[in-house]
Order: structure tokens, then C-alpha cells, then sequence
């Protein structure tokens, strides 16, 4: 970025005049010119077209992210680097930051991979849904939650959650009401359902992640490898270690170790160990 | 998309204002706020910090893109009383840095679309891109159907008489008097959710016994869609595949089908079409004038023209004679 002599600064910062004969006005005149040539460093129409395709998918993974960020600088004739994506989405950041919005990266514990989401960091609590959501469907979430929260495997049962409307204090949802709501938060991206239970959806674990964190501190489980928050993980069965660690990352963790053992107490980890899924394996976007 | 209806005992007062007669109290609201001059503007923001200024703007754009989400107008009245409240003697500077924020941020456009009610939506303001994206956004079969409508409205010089919509959607195989399995209560989603939304407009016309209603372009499709792409879009733009092609011949056929008064040619063009932009007549039947279907601009939650085409060729509505 500076044209400077490559002599380094000090790790203090300030810049010890180089070219002592420059006036303080030129100084502050390239200095400026730099900043407003630099393009890479503004906010460009490839970065809002970025944003307008986030705030439409909410959720993407790097793949896809990836092909984006090229599609983007290549529409707007841009320079793309390919290596650059997570500058590109820092610039974005930036501007967002006032909005307390952002772009945030996170592990899908299905797959492994990568994904992207906008995110809304406003509110420390679920209400960034109250606009779409009526205020018992919210409790309805929140002890959904409870339930994948508070389970060894994280996941819910439908019949669990059903069961958990006995004991709302907003009103009382019917069987097709609850149904009906799941199906919503299901397309609304906040939960993932397979064969009748229910688990957080990546874009809500990269979302709510400060909130759960907050609210079950003494309940949720954090990954040995990752150190993010897990949910559905395997855990050591040694009673005095009892780590926990994501399914995938259990999976690239011991890949190729014939004998697998706990990385906190060495006991054998009894688990079995699930494969690395690859990007292009995956038939879905 | 649709408006949730919520259990009466927890709506907030907010939403309750949307679900019941609006325009009385609109109205009330609007008038209590006076629009601050120049130097009030001036001192008010002497008071403040550019941190506390910033700190509203930022709060009114998070309140656009929520009640945008929704396609929904903001109101200012409602505007000054939810989010600018106290600031609201330096609304207009609150209201233009917002503008640049959606423009600089964002690549929206802050458009106000009823200047007597001061109401304000978000438009795309990014170019359409020669080449499609390649992350295939949600699509709404909505926005299919609603282009469908505005093109048949467009065809028959801006207004239609409302049986015509019914007749071409029926042909669409969306029975309006039936519940749809997609779009539920579609003569509800057509007269309410769209007229909500400013993409049409449904007004009653005066001494018509049945009651009959005639449809119109609102102000949001007036602001989103534009005029160029109209008729550009099934004629000249050149296709990736011979499939498309054959795609867009059904769907030129089927709008020629529903709008059968060629009679449109000698209508006074809609404003803001100069008869440059005119298609041209066609001189002899056998090829029909170019069809002019709406094309939307890339807005950031409507459909590309690929779903307007899925919908009608997914439903076999295409005349035999034309397959």
C-alpha cells in the first residue's frame, strides 16, 4: 500500500519522516491521493452486489461465496485475486459495522464446510426475529433450543417439541399449529430437519452464537478442535475428561490414524470416526 | 412475504396499525410532523455528537431493510415516531445520510414514491448484468406471477379491467377462485398483498353493477421495473440456448393469447414511453408484434424473467399451435 522507503516502521506505528524535505501539505496531499487510488480499499459496486446477493440467500458456502466474489469484480470489472475473498468481505464489514450487521463465517457440523451469512448483531437476544415471528411461535423456538441445547446428540425430536407446548405460557399452540411453524423455521433457514428431528441450521448457530453462548454458558458444549460451539459432536467417555468434538472435525482430526485417541487424555476414542466430506461431493449448492 | 397475522393480545401497537384501517390515523400522525427548516436542521445538529447523528442513521436504515424484507412502503410519520423520535428536527439530514448509506453500502436507491403521503421504498440501483449469478437465489414464484400481470396491464395501455387478470392467470392455471397450493388465496395475494406492496394498484370503477374494479401498475412497479428492459426482453436480447429460445416463443404466444385486442398499438403510450420505445406494428397477422413482458430490474428479491417463463411453460398453458 505505501510507496514509502521499505525501510520498516517501528512496531509503534508513526511514521518517522523519510523524506525530511517533503512539506507537512504534500505529505497530506499523497497521503490522500493514495487512499482514494487505492481502490481496493473502497467500497465498489462489485462489493454492494455482494451484499444485495447475501442479504437474498443469507447463507452461502465458500464455494459459492468464491464464485461470487469473482462474478462480482469480474461484472464490475474489478480487480479479483482469488486469494483475496476475506479482504473483499472485511471492506464490506466495514461499512456494515455501523449497521451492526455482518458477514460472518462458520462451520455446517452436517458437512464441514465453510459458509457465509449475514448476520445481525444488534440484539444479544432472539428478538431480531420478533418481525416474523408471533411471540409464542418465539417461545416455541426458544424451548426448541432448549431441548437441542440441553441434548447429548443435538438434536430435537418432533415429538419432544410437541410435548414442550404443554408447558408454554404464551398461547398454546395446536399440533398443526407447531407443525406448521417448524416447517417455517425450517425455510426461514433456522432449523435443519431429517427424519423427524430437529437441529440448528448453520445460519443460525453462526447468527445466534453469542446469544447461546450468553444464555446456556453453563450448558453448551464448545469444540476441543474448533473451539466453537457444538452441538452435534462426539464426546470422550473418559468420566474425568469428557471433551467434546464436532462430528467433522472429528473426522479431519483423525483422518489416517489407525489408532484414534482422545487429544485431552489420550484414553481411546471409542467414536466411530465419520469421513472428510469433499466440496464437490456435495449434490445440493 | 404475506403479512403475519398475529394473536391479538401480543401484537404490539405497530403492527396492529398495519392490520387495521390505515388511513385515519396516518394521517393524524402525519400531520403532527412538520418538516424542519434549514436552520433548525442546523442547530440541532450543533447539539449533537456525529456519533449520536450516526447512531440514528444507522438505526433508520435497519428499520428500511427490516420493513423492505417485507416489500412493505415506510411511512415517514411512522418513521419520526418509531425510530428518529427525539431527533426528529434534524430528520432531513437523518434522511439523506440514510440515502447515502443505502447508495454507498448498499446500491439501493431511497425512492419516495408518494409525495403527498410521504412514503418511501428501496430500489435496486446496480446495473443488470449481462451474465446471470452464479448463486441461484430463492426463487419466488411469486414475482413470476406478478410479472405476468404487469405485462398484461402494460400491453393493454396501463390500466385493465379486473376479469381480464382473472381470465389470464386462469390460463396460467392459477384459479384465482380456487386455493392454490402455492399461492394459497390468490385473489387476496393480487388485491391486497400487491396493492400493499405498490405493485399494482385495484380501484373500483365508479357505477359498475356487479362492482368491477380495474388494475393499474403502482408506484412500486413504476419504480422498480424498467421501461427499456420491457421491450427489450422477449425480442432482442440475445439467448444462451436454442431451449430458451423455444421457451420464450411459448410465452410470447401465450401474452398474445391473453391480451387478443391488438388495438394496444393505437393506445396513448404509458408515461415515460416515447414513441421511439414503441414496438413497432407487425404487417402481417401471422407474426405477432413483439410481446412486451415486464422485465424487473434485478431487484434484490424479485425473480429474473427465467421464472416468469418456468411458471408459464411449467403449466402446459401454451395454445397446441404453438408447441
Amino acid at each position: 500500500m505505501a510507496s514509502r522507503s521499505s525501510s520498516s516502521t517501528a512496531a509503534g506505528g508513526s511514521d518517522s519522516p523519510q523524506k525530511p524535505t517533503k512539506t507537512k501539505r504534500t505529505r497530506r496531499k499523497t497521503r490522500k491521493a493514495r487512499a482514494v487510488g487505492d481502490m481496493s480499499r473502497q467500497m465498489g459496486e462489485s462489493h454492494r452486489r455482494f451484499l444485495q446477493t447475501m442479504m437474498v440467500s443469507g447463507v452461502i458456502d465458500e464455494q459459492a461465496a468464491k464464485a461470487l466474489y469473482q462474478y462480482c469484480c469480474e461484472t464490475h470489472h474489478t480487480q479479483y485475486a482469488p486469494d483475496k475473498l476475506e479482504d473483499f468481505i472485511d471492506i464490506i464489514n466495514s461499512r456494515l459495522q455501523p449497521m451492526f450487521m455482518q458477514i460472518r463465517k462458520g462451520m455446517s457440523e452436517d458437512n464441514g464446510l465453510q459458509y457465509y451469512a449475514l448476520v445481525n448483531m444488534a440484539e444479544t437476544d432472539i428478538t431480531r426475529m420478533s418481525s416474523d415471528y408471533a411471540d409464542n411461535e418465539l417461545e416455541l423456538f426458544r424451548k426448541t433450543m432448549d431441548l437441542i441445547v440441553c441434548s447429548e446428540n443435538g438434536k430435537a425430536s418432533s415429538t419432544d417439541i410437541l410435548n414442550s407446548t404443554d408447558s408454554m405460557t404464551t398461547r398454546k399452540m395446536k399440533k398443526s399449529e407447531t407443525e406448521h411453524l417448524l416447517s417455517r423455521l425450517v425455510h426461514d433457514k433456522w432449523l435443519s430437519e431429517k427424519r423427524g428431528e430437529y437441529t440448528l441450521s448453520t445460519r443460525c448457530i453462526i447468527e445466534m452464537e453469542p446469544y447461546i453462548r450468553t444464555m446456556y454458558q453453563d450448558h453448551v458444549k464448545v469444540c476441543h478442535i474448533c473451539r466453537n460451539i457444538a452441538f452435534q459432536c462426539q464426546i470422550c467417555e473418559n468420566p474425568t475428561c469428557g471433551i467434546k468434538i464436532h462430528n467433522p472435525c472429528v473426522a479431519r482430526y483423525f483422518k489416517g490414524k489407525s489408532e484414534p485417541r482422545c487429544p485431552s487424555c489420550d484414553d481411546f476414542w471409542p467414536h466411530e470416526i465419520p469421513e472428510v466430506k469433499r466440496p464437490h461431493s456435495q449434490s445440493r449448492r | 412475504m404475506t403479512q403475519r397475522k398475529r394473536p391479538s393480545s401480543t401484537q404490539s401497537s405497530s403492527q396492529r396499525r398495519h392490520t387495521g384501517n390505515l388511513v385515519a390515523q396516518d394521517e393524524d400522525d402525519d400531520v403532527a410532523f412538520t418538516q424542519p427548516s434549514t436552520s433548525q436542521v442546523q442547530r440541532g445538529l450543533e447539539k449533537l455528537t456525529p456519533a449520536q447523528v450516526d447512531q440514528k442513521t444507522a438505526e433508520v436504515v435497519q428499520y428500511f431493510l427490516v420493513k423492505d424484507q417485507k416489500k412493505m412502503p415506510v411511512r415517514r410519520a411512522d418513521l419520526v415516531k418509531h425510530v428518529v423520535k427525539d431527533y426528529r428536527n434534524i430528520y432531513p439530514e437523518i434522511l439523506k445520510r440514510a440515502a447515502r448509506t443505502f447508495d454507498q453500502v448498499f446500491g439501493l436507491k431511497l425512492v419516495e414514491i408518494d409525495p403527498k403521503n410521504k412514503m418511501y421504498i428501496l430500489v435496486n440501483n446496480l446495473e443488470t448484468p449481462d451474465k446471470a449469478s452464479p448463486i441461484r437465489s430463492p426463487s419466488n414464484p411469486k414475482m413470476g406471477l406478478l410479472l405476468a400481470i404487469l405485462s398484461v396491464i402494460f400491453m393493454k395501455g396501463g390500466v385493465v379491467r379486473e376479469n381480464l387478470i382473472w381470465n389470464t392467470l386462469k390460463k396460467l392455471r392459477v384459479d384465482p377462485g380456487e386455493k392454490h397450493e402455492e399461492f394459497g388465496d390468490v385473489r387476496k395475494m393480487v388485491t391486497d398483498e400487491f396493492v400493499r406492496q405498490r405493485y399494482l394498484e385495484y380501484v373500483r370503477i365508479p357505477h359498475t353493477e356487479p362492482i368491477e374494479h380495474e388494475f393499474r401498475w403502482g408506484q412500486r412497479a413504476d419504480a422498480e421495473v424498467s421501461k427499456a428492459k420491457i421491450l427489450e426482453f422477449m425480442g432482442e436480447v440475445s439467448l444462451p440456448s436454442r431451449a430458451r429460445l423455444h421457451l420464450q416463443m411459448k410465452l410470447r404466444a401465450l401474452m398474445m393469447v391473453c391480451v387478443s385486442d391488438l388495438s394496444f398499438m393505437n393506445r396513448t403510450p404509458r408515461p415515460g414511453l416515447s414513441s421511439t420505445e414503441r414496438p413497432t406494428p407487425s404487417p402481417t397477422p401471422a407474426r405477432p408484434p413483439p410481446a412486451a413482458a415486464a422485465a424487473v430490474r434485478d431487484n434484490h428479491a424479485t425473480a429474473s424473467p427465467a421464472f416468469f417463463l418456468f411458471i408459464v411453460c411449467d403449466r402446459e398453458a401454451a395454445p397446441a399451435a404453438f408447441c
